[in-house]
């Protein structure tokens, strides 16, 4: 079975996000003075193989904790969002 | 004297230590490419500047699960000195031979420029206190939280803090040492001011002075 899931990373809220800050700083100069805060994150879309839902999520798991984020300044999470 | 100088996709100052290495320092030299393991038979590792792997996803990241650095981590366990700078201390970051992360410079800019640095530690005095060294890098901002802050200042584990912070880098660092003083990483480039510093108003061949500390007791 083929499964699709999103793999969401985003900065621990401990760092300041160099990004987010510039983005936030560019919406308050053009006029959006009541945004408040804005954090960039990935989203990243993950297509695998796996006997069950409950495989997939736990390969992707896996995969997100070898690769696709960083535990030192990143949190993620994990959705499978259904089959391919 | 035997180094290996690790090279991935996208290096860039690798020729420039291989230069500095084999005719400045006599060393032999040995390019290790990324898709191959290596053995461990050399004195000391470098893993030189520039990027790796586009740099997508994290900086370091996809290359600090390569094959050589892979075996890498065997030359870790034998005590050999490992010597990453900006790409490099990226990858060590991301391989967790050193502790914190890089992350975006702080004013988003991509900064190359000389910055006075004050060298500390290990290099405190081994290196003249009126220090510069030239820096080129986006991802230079380095993220540690207040424990490991701590842990960094207790073990005279900074080697190189900024005179004038230009990236945001927690506490101004600009290079770390491991705890068991093997492994260094450094984002300035001191391969970059060994030929061509005669050409500039700042002190002459400040790069050499941090080779030639770092190869004392080899």
């Amino acid at each position: 079975m083929h499964y699709e899931g999103i793999v969401t990373v985003r900065f621990k809220k401990s760092v300041l996000e160099p990004q987010g800050q510039a983005v936030m700083l560019s919406l308050k100069e053009t006029g959006h003075e009541d945004v408040d805060l804005i954090r960039v994150g990935k989203h990243i879309e993950v297509t695998l193989q796996a006997e069950s839902e409950d495989m997939a999520r736990q390969k992707l798991e896996k995969i997100a904790e070898e690769l696709l984020y960083n535990p030192v300044m990143e949190v993620c999470e994990i959705q499978i969002t259904g089959k391919a | 004297m035997k180094a290996g100088i690790l090279v991935f996709p996208g290096s860039n100052c690798d020729k420039d230590l291989d230069l500095v290495l084999r005719e400045v320092y006599n060393f032999e030299t040995e390019l290790l490419w990324h898709t191959k393991s290596f053995n461990v038979n050399h004195d000391i590792y470098f893993l030189p500047g520039g990027f790796s792997y586009g740099d997508y996803l994290r900086s370091g990241a996809m290359a600090s699960r390569s094959l050589s650095v892979n075996s890498l981590k065997e030359a870790e366990k034998k005590d050999k000195k490992i010597v990453g700078i900006c790409n490099g201390f990226q990858i060590l970051t991301e391989a967790r031979f050193l502790p914190g992360a890089l992350i975006r410079n702080k004013n988003l800019k991509h900064i190359a420029r000389w910055e006075a640095l004050v060298p500390m530690g290990l290099f405190k005095d081994k290196i003249p206190e009126d220090y510069s060294l030239p820096v080129s890098h986006s991802e230079g901002n380095y993220l540690a939280d207040v424990d490991l802050l701590k842990e960094l200042k207790d073990n005279n584990q900074i080697i190189f803090k900024y005179k004038n912070n230009p990236n945001g880098s927690k506490d101004d660092i600009a290079g770390i040492i491991s705890k068991n003083q093997n492994v260094i990483g450094l984002m300035p480039h001191p391969e970059r001011a060994v030929f061509s510093a005669k050409d500039t108003p700042l002190p002459a061949a400040s790069g050499n002075s941090f080779f030639d500390a770092i190869f004392q007791g080899l």
